[in-house]
């Protein structure tokens, strides 16, 4: 390897133009990037290798001329939800690896897998070596609903497992969801949850060539399910799902949908008044599927202003799961159709709560992601909003420091606000689990900009975590003692090829996209 | 994985410079990425200065240059957005202005969609799901309602995409959706801004 030249990841053709790394800059920033750093390069720390993360490197490579990125990631894989969270089914949506990948053929980028920040390795050990650090590390557990009988073994899944699961996210891979019913009910209105109800509803046969996880495959063909309901606590209008999450299940083959009922559909003059997007989603709804459901062997439906209120198992099977209890809601009479309006609980003339029960054989919970705080924050002088689940920050992307210390900062609006220098967020962890690839796309060019911005005014300092000389401006190279002290096995990028290899070589023989390998020592033995 | 870039390396060698073009189509991929031998990155130095020699094939306006201070790629052969050169006489003027209000004309082939046509010419334009029309990353704004009339209906599919699209207005498309005719000269669309200016209210404790 004489020379990292740039090679198209669609068709392998060098690209002989100008480096995306050397784009041409605003004369003014190439002239202050230049001077941001004194002669070493910035380096930059990305925790967290998924789109978040990808984006926000992909940036400061192209638009700061001296930054030097080193990715590091807990798994020995990259690509973080791209891999392990967009349904085998949608392969267009995993195209962003492309782009991915050409961000990593830059020099200025080392990735740095199989580290587990905070667990196996202290991320104090990474502070003296880096002038900024850049959290992208999402949101890796989800919201649980808090109702009797949630934390059963059988019959009772989180959505987010069960996409890590058909997906071949090792921490997943020994799920075994239980699919010998014919009952499904997915709490939550999400895309993960239309994700989950499409890949339960799908021919099998459709999903074969995907990347789909062989064990899930093996356990979906045999799966009785013949029936989703995905249940939501409000109304159709503040749904959270998307229209062309709807639009697909709307055209599966051979499966039906109930049409919504009336009483908790906007009438038509609402409709017609929406904004674009929700007037499309609502027509859509209204408009249902073409398929007939006395020939369809599959259905599902969308059930509104429901809450979940507990489970229950058979008397005489205990591990049977039968039914599934939840209260009525009702909008808020004076706004109905406005999409942050909120629900009360129904009651009946009686006076007591309106009940209904679902029929369930299996549940599955999708009421959000959650970001939880990497061990060590605080030795940072971060403090994680355990509220919102989100490290505190400016909207720009710096982290804020809520004990007061550190520089204080105006903002737009006049007030003021303290940042802890060369600490930044970036993804779900800096805004919340919601909104599509293109949404944390813009979210971590918005971040990458502010460091990029910070980098350059600091052309005194040099370093934002650091005074004058303090910090080594080592990067992995001053880390990577530490981690082998601890026994470490770090992957580099040329290990994550060959595994991206072995497992594109395995999906072959199989007829598939590519064969994943569903635990990490699986991964590393083809090293 | 040695095996596997010696292998890439092999292929690679064994093809002439001429079939390279070919090999967009087959999807072997990443396994070649680091070749020992640049290719054509000679010819590349000496074009990309701004205001270098004569371009064939897409070339921004001089008015373009002036006010840009941009280097576009541009002869056919270094060109990479898997975009044809027009042909003599057939070319299709598109102007594109960025979200700085730069304006960079230009001059494709019928057929060729924006976003290819953005990103051979190192616009900042994003094309996320690689043009598939499975993201809104490429959202273009076409600048006059006629020409936008004069295109094809957006389909299901591009417009669910486009309800998702940050700044959605009444003319709005996916650029790789947008497919370069004949009908379409002159046609101008402006880059709408990436990155949210952010808010007062993006300050305030939720």
């Amino acid at each position: 390897m004489l020379d990292r030249a740039f090679v198209c990841t669609q068709c392998t053709v060098q690209l002989a133009r100008r480096s995306l790394w050397s784009k041409a800059l605003p004369f003014s920033a190439r002239r202050l990037s230049s001077n941001a750093t004194a002669n070493r390069p910035a380096r930059v720390a990305i925790v967290g290798s998924g789109p978040a993360g990808f984006y926000a490197a992909a940036r400061l490579l192209s638009k700061h001329d001296k930054a030097t990125v080193d990715m590091y990631e807990k798994l020995p894989v990259p690509f973080g939800l791209a891999r392990y969270g967009v349904a085998p089914d949608h392969p267009e949506v995993k195209n962003c690896e492309d782009k991915f990948t050409e961000v990593a053929t830059s020099p200025r980028f080392n990735f740095v897998g199989n580290v587990d920040l905070g667990n196996d390795l202290p991320l104090s050990a990474l502070k003296p070596h880096y002038d900024a650090i850049l959290f992208a590390y999402g949101a890796s557990k989800d919201k649980e609903l808090g109702i009797p009988g949630e934390k059963a073994t059988r019959s009772v899944h989180s959505a987010r497992a069960f996409v890590g699961w058909y997906n071949g996210l090792p921490e997943h891979r020994d799920l075994d969801p239980d699919l010998t019913g014919e009952e499904a009910v997915v709490v939550g209105q999400g895309n993960v949850a239309l994700d989950v109800a499409r890949i339960l509803l799908s021919d099998v046969e459709t999903l074969r060539s995907t990347d789909i996880a062989d064990y899930a495959l093996e356990k979906l063909s045999k799966s009785k399910i013949n029936r989703v309901r995905v249940v939501g606590r409000r109304g159709p209008l503040q749904a959270s799902f998307t229209i062309k999450e709807v639009r697909e299940l709307l055209q599966l083959p051979s499966v039906s949908f109930d049409p919504i009922a009336k009483d908790v559909f906007p009438p038509e003059s609402v409709i017609n008044a929406l904004p674009r997007a929700q007037k499309r989603l609502m027509q859509l709804l209204a408009k249902g599927s073409a398929n007939d459901p006395k020939t369809s062997p599959k259905s599902w439906s969308l059930d509104f202003l429901l809450s979940p209120d507990s489970l229950h198992w058979s008397p005489i099977h205990p591990y049977h799961l039968t039914h599934a209890k939840f209260s009525r809601n009702e909008l808020d009479p004076s706004d109905p159709y406005n999409p942050t309006s909120k629900v009360t609980p129904k009651y009946l003339s009686s006076g007591k709560p309106a009940m209904v029960n679902l029929p369930a054989s299996v549940f599955f919970r999708s009421v959000g992601y959650k970001s939880l705080p990497l061990p060590g924050l605080e030795d940072l002088g971060i403090q994680f909003d355990t509220q919102r689940g989100v490290i505190s920050n400016d909207g720009f992307g710096r982290v804020k420091s809520l004990s007061g210390s550190g520089e204080p900062q105006k903002l737009p609006d006049g007030s003021t606000i303290t940042h802890l220098p060369g600490l930044y967020c970036a993804g779900w962890v800096k805004r919340g689990p919601t909104g599509v690839i293109a949404s944390t796309m813009t979210d971590a060019f918005t971040t990458a900009d502010t460091i990029i911005q910070d980098l350059v005014s600091h052309t005194s300092s040099g370093s934002l975590l650091h005074a004058p000389r303090d910090s080594t401006g080592l990067g992995w190279d001053g880390v990577k003692e530490e981690a082998e002290r601890r026994g470490l096995r770090p992957t580099s990028w040329k290990d994550w090829q060959r595994i991206d290899a072995v497992e594109r070589e395995r999906g072959l023989q199989k007829g598939k996209v590519r064969d994943k390998f569903g635990r990490v020592e699986d991964m590393l033995q083809v090293l | 994985m040695t095996l596997w870039r010696e292998f890439g390396l092999q292929l690679r060698r064994a093809l002439p410079k001429a079939t390279a073009g070919d090999m967009c189509l087959a999807q072997s991929r990443r396994y070649v990425s680091h070749s020992a031998t640049p290719w054509r990155t000679g010819e590349v130095a000496n074009t990309h200065r701004w205001g270098l020699g004569t371009h064939k094939g897409l070339r921004p306006s001089s008015q373009g240059w002036k006010t840009a201070q941009r280097c576009f790629s541009a002869s056919a052969q270094v060109a990479h957005g898997h975009i044809t050169p027009p042909k003599p006489g057939e070319e299709i003027n598109v102007t594109f202005i960025d979200k700085d209000g730069t304006e960079v004309k230009l001059q494709v082939a019928e057929g060729d969609n924006l976003l290819d046509v953005a990103q051979a010419n190192d616009l900042e334009m994003e094309g996320a799901c690689g043009g598939s029309c499975a993201c809104s990353t490429c959202h273009i704004i076409v600048d006059e309602p006629d020409m936008f009339d004069k295109m094809e209906e957006p389909s299901d599919d591009e417009n669910d995409m486009l309800d998702l699209a940050f700044g959605l207005t009444e003319t709005s498309r996916l650029g790789c959706q947008v497919i370069m005719s004949k009908d379409l000269d002159g046609l101008v669309v402006r880059l709408p801004t990436m990155t949210r200016n952010l808010q007062a209210s993006d300050f305030e404790q939720k």
